[in-house]
């Protein structure tokens, strides 16, 4: 696993966070709110790669760490939020103007090098798709350099999905194929329905070429990952992207211990072969 | 029904991922009295507690299978589309649907009678060993699907 140093902000200090400033917000489900963000002044963190994560410091609430959905040109950030407790009740709260704190970029991305070439098997569960979304628009910028491009994207019901819209859009285009199932729906849905396990017997990839990204729930992503694995793919070309309570975000407080591993550092994205077995343990 | 028609529904059937590789007397003994149904989006194939007569094999199109109450409006349990059949209601008494089927778009079925089917199957033992060997992955493939649902993925 490589490990990398805390890396300084521009602000000199590894935990010192820059301000800020919020942009607008988008409600995207009941509990889901999507913030772009933009630096308050000069300073801003570091160009992101994709599956990369920030954290995001509520001023006298506290810190959360969460994946960076889009980073433009000039700086600004594009977080999706589910509210889980004070610190993201907090963010989701915040309008435009409204100033938080932001460290980072941190962790490992997803592997683009490994993946051109191949056949690319894209699962997000709920809020699994906003880490994932950067992965697909870097597919669409370089289609030509990949195989066929599978993306299954699940959630609990109807209304649990994100960015809906913009998958929508994403369905028109003929270059890729796009499964949408949820777990239980009302007679108002007419998508497919079933857990997004249903969805990969008709997702068509050559298992001997083919790199499959995977970001959600780490039941949902250990179910999918042995149901593609057992299609034939390599477990070293299986990636997951992990989430674990997190403090400091860059190797030292621990909070985010995995086993051997500190998934701030040494992850979030890694190939689903290194912890597999870590997978099957309660209560790592 | 014309020999035509018969015909057409036999060749259907052995294309189909569910009964591909079965034994070809099988395939024409199972499709007597088998009959193509279409259901326009919307439309119910069937109701939970009404009588199971016929095992549907799907060509086209989308069922929603639907579970309900009185107090509670109908909740889509799973799809199911080409290449996967509906219904094991008909193979074990009382032979009565145990949930509800609606076509969320228009549909292409195969309805095999259930009567024949069963007579089929019993009439011919290794028929019936095949064929529950071929029917026993999808029950199980349900079952697993709805513990992964009870484990609710999504919660928080």
């Amino acid at each position: 696993m490589p490990a990398s140093a805390p890396a300084p902000t521009d602000s000199g200090h590894p935990l010192a966070p820059i301000p800020y400033a919020v942009r607008s917000t988008a409600t995207e489900t009941p509990d889901t709110t999507t913030l772009v963000i933009e630096p308050r002044g000069t300073r801003r963190i570091s160009l992101s790669r994709p599956g990369q994560f920030a954290m995001l410091y509520a001023f006298g609430v506290g810190e959360s760490p969460i994946g960076i959905s889009r980073e433009t040109p000039e700086g600004r950030l594009v977080h999706t939020i589910r509210r889980v407790g004070p610190v993201t009740k907090a963010l989701t709260a915040l309008t435009p103007g409204d100033t938080l704190g932001v460290r980072g970029p941190y962790g490992r991305g997803w592997p683009f090098k490994e993946a051109r070439g191949q056949d690319i098997v894209i699962v997000a569960g709920g809020l699994g798709l906003p880490p994932l979304r950067p992965v697909i628009y870097e597919i669409f910028a370089h289609r030509e350099a990949y195989g066929r491009v599978e993306i299954i994207f699940g959630a609990r019901t109807p209304k649990d999905l994100v960015y809906y819209d913009e998958v929508q859009s994403w369905r028109r285009r003929t270059d890729i194929r796009i499964q949408v199932t949820v777990d239980a729906a009302g007679r108002d849905w007419y998508g497919d329905v079933g857990v997004v396990t249903t969805r990969l017997p008709d997702a068509r990839f050559d298992p001997t070429r083919t790199t499959a990204f995977l970001c959600g729930p780490e039941i949902m992503m250990r179910l999918v990952s042995e149901a593609i694995q057992a299609r034939g793919v390599d477990p070293h070309a299986i990636w997951i992207s992990m989430e674990r309570n997190m403090k400091c975000a860059i190797g030292l407080c621990g909070h985010c211990q995995f086993g051997p591993v500190f998934l701030c550092r040494d992850g979030p994205v890694f190939p689903f072969a290194d912890l597999a077995p870590l997978l099957r343990v309660r209560e790592v | 029904m014309t020999n035509e028609e018969h015909a057409r529904i036999v060749e259907r059937i052995r294309e189909h991922p569910f009964f591909r590789g079965f034994d070809e007397e099988f395939v024409e003994s199972a499709c007597a009295d088998a009959v193509e149904r279409r259901f326009w989006a919307e439309e119910v194939l069937f109701r939970e507690g009404s009588p199971s007569k016929n095992l549907f094999v799907i060509l086209e199109g989308k069922v929603g299978l639907e579970v309900g109450s009185s107090d509670r409006p109908e909740l889509t349990v799973q799809t199911v589309g080409p290449g996967e059949v509906i219904g094991w209601s008909w193979l074990v008494p009382p032979h009565r649907w145990r949930f509800d089927a609606r076509a969320l778009k228009p549909t292409l079925t195969i309805a095999l009678d259930a009567e024949n089917l069963r007579h089929t199957l019993s009439r011919r033992p290794e028929w019936g060993y095949q064929f529950m060997i071929r029917f026993l992955p999808v029950l199980a493939e349900r079952l697993e699907n709805t513990r992964i649902q009870l484990l609710d993925l999504h919660a928080r």
